[in-house]
């Protein structure tokens, strides 16, 4: 204590000034979030819509081989903001032991449309590059008729597969994943 | 750190005196609701600032799911106002603030007016704060349109057609707002940039000359 009365300003817990600093701070903050907190709410609304996951038939077992991919076109609902429509998807389908493996045709390097070997009027053939079926235009990336990368070129993963459900041997598709082999 | 990234800033651009100059600002006693509770009326010019802020905060948001389109328009507010999360809420916010900056505003205006403030010197003032008012109108006028529901369209086809009815222009300045001779897609592009556009630079212009002119010449005296 000093004779003028006045206590350094160590000794002070929390001084007049700081005192006035915080409670205005405060108070400021506490408008500002008020205003805030609903507007950055609203904004991060599409993080809690999910696409649902939806099956939609797209034909026989039998309609598929062990050989070769066959391209697949179908539609599925969905919903795009406050609009309702169909979308069309497209999907590569190979039988493989017994299963079916429904690959998408999206490249897994930066996403362009993969080209499987076909012939002029769209049958699939064997592919002129080897083992190498599938093609992408973009980077030269390549996968075998099971979407097997070649690790050597751009895409590191193998392309995404549908979903598969097989009931009375009709095949439905579900949504797309990544493979975790 | 913040304190060392701050010290960092000020060595190289000496930036304190800049924001010192308006926190040591001293408010004057007549001003002063902690004196003397009447002088609240002093903050409605604040208010109505602060409310404005709101205004075009809620309003860049809703910008987010909005779509100034006849067949969009209505069907995006609905969106915002019953599927998006707090939607009712963020256009409650813009809806609302709409009327309280004309409510605001207006305190604010009778406040100048009863204190005389607006007489010599700060007569430039005043007029600058009937442009702001004008301003004002015209965001309520042209906000009124964008949920394209029925309120909206009948309320501008009236609005259209007073602007219609000054003699001699009118006609142009009718065919001016609505793009044309009826009310459609273009009138809700031309308003919906008006709205969004236009106004916020004209006001943002005009707030500016406003708070430069009352820090210029101080606020006006005790009564
Ligand atoms: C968006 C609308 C407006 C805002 C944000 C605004 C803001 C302000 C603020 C913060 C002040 C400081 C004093 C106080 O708060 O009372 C002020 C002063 C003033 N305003 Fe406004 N104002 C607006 C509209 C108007 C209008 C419509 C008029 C008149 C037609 C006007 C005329 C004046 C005048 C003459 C002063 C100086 C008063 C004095 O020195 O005592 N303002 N304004
Ligand atoms: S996108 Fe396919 S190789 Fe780059």
């Amino acid at each position: 204590m000093r004779e003028d009365g006045v206590r350094p300003t160590k000794d002070r817990g929390l001084t007049r000034r700081q005192f006035l600093t915080y409670a205005l701070g405060g108070t400021g903050a506490f408008m500002a979030a008020s205003i805030l907190a609903p507007l950055v709410t609203f904004s991060l609304d599409p993080l809690r819509r999910t696409s649902g996951s939806r099956f939609v038939e797209i034909g026989h077992v039998n309609d598929f081989n062990e050989d070769f991919p066959k391209l697949v076109n179908f539609k599925v609902n969905r919903t795009d903001g406050w609009n309702q429509g169909e979308a069309t998807m497209t999907a590569w389908v190979i039988r493989k032991g017994g299963d079916i493996l429904a690959m998408s045709p999206r490249c897994t390097h930066l996403g362009c449309q993969v080209a499987g070997s076909v012939d002029a009027a769209g049958n699939p053939v064997p592919s002129a590059d080897g083992e190498w079926w599938f093609h992408c235009p973009c980077h030269g990336g390549r996968f075998t008729k099971y979407g097997i990368n070649d690790p050597t070129r751009p895409p590191q993963r193998p392309l995404d597969v549908y979903e598969v459900k097989v009931e009375n041997g009709k095949v439905l598709l579900g949504s797309i994943h990544q493979r975790t082999v | 750190m913040f304190a060392k990234m701050y010290d960092w800033i000020d060595e190289r651009l000496n930036i304190t005196p800049i924001w010192r100059d308006i926190a040591d600002y001293e408010v004057p006693a007549h001003v002063n609701p902690a004196n003397k509770m009447s002088a609240f009326v002093y903050c409605f010019g604040g208010l109505t600032f602060l409310i404005i802020v709101t205004q075009i905060l809620s309003g860049m948001f809703l910008a987010l799911y909005y779509v100034p389109d006849i067949v969009n328009a209505y069907k995006s507010v609905d969106y915002i106002t019953n599927e998006v999360l707090l939607g009712n809420i963020v256009r409650g916010m813009h809806f609302w603030g709409a009327s309280l900056v004309i409510i605001m505003m207006f305190l604010h205006m009778l406040r100048v007016f009863f204190t005389g403030s607006y007489k010599a010197p700060r007569e430039l003032n005043w007029v600058v704060g009937v442009l702001i008012f004008l301003v004002v109108m015209a965001f309520g006028f042209t906000g009124y349109l964008l949920p394209w529901d029925q309120k909206a369209y009948w309320a501008t086809a009236v609005g259209t057609n007073i602007a219609g009815s000054v003699p001699i222009i009118g006609p142009y300045i009718r065919t001016l707002l609505v793009g044309g001779d009826t009310l459609g897609a273009l009138t809700l592009t031309r308003f919906f940039a008006i709205h969004v556009f236009f106004l916020p630079a004209f006001l943002l212009v005009l707030l500016a000359a406003h708070f430069y002119m009352i820090r210029k010449q101080g606020i006006s005296g005790p009564l």
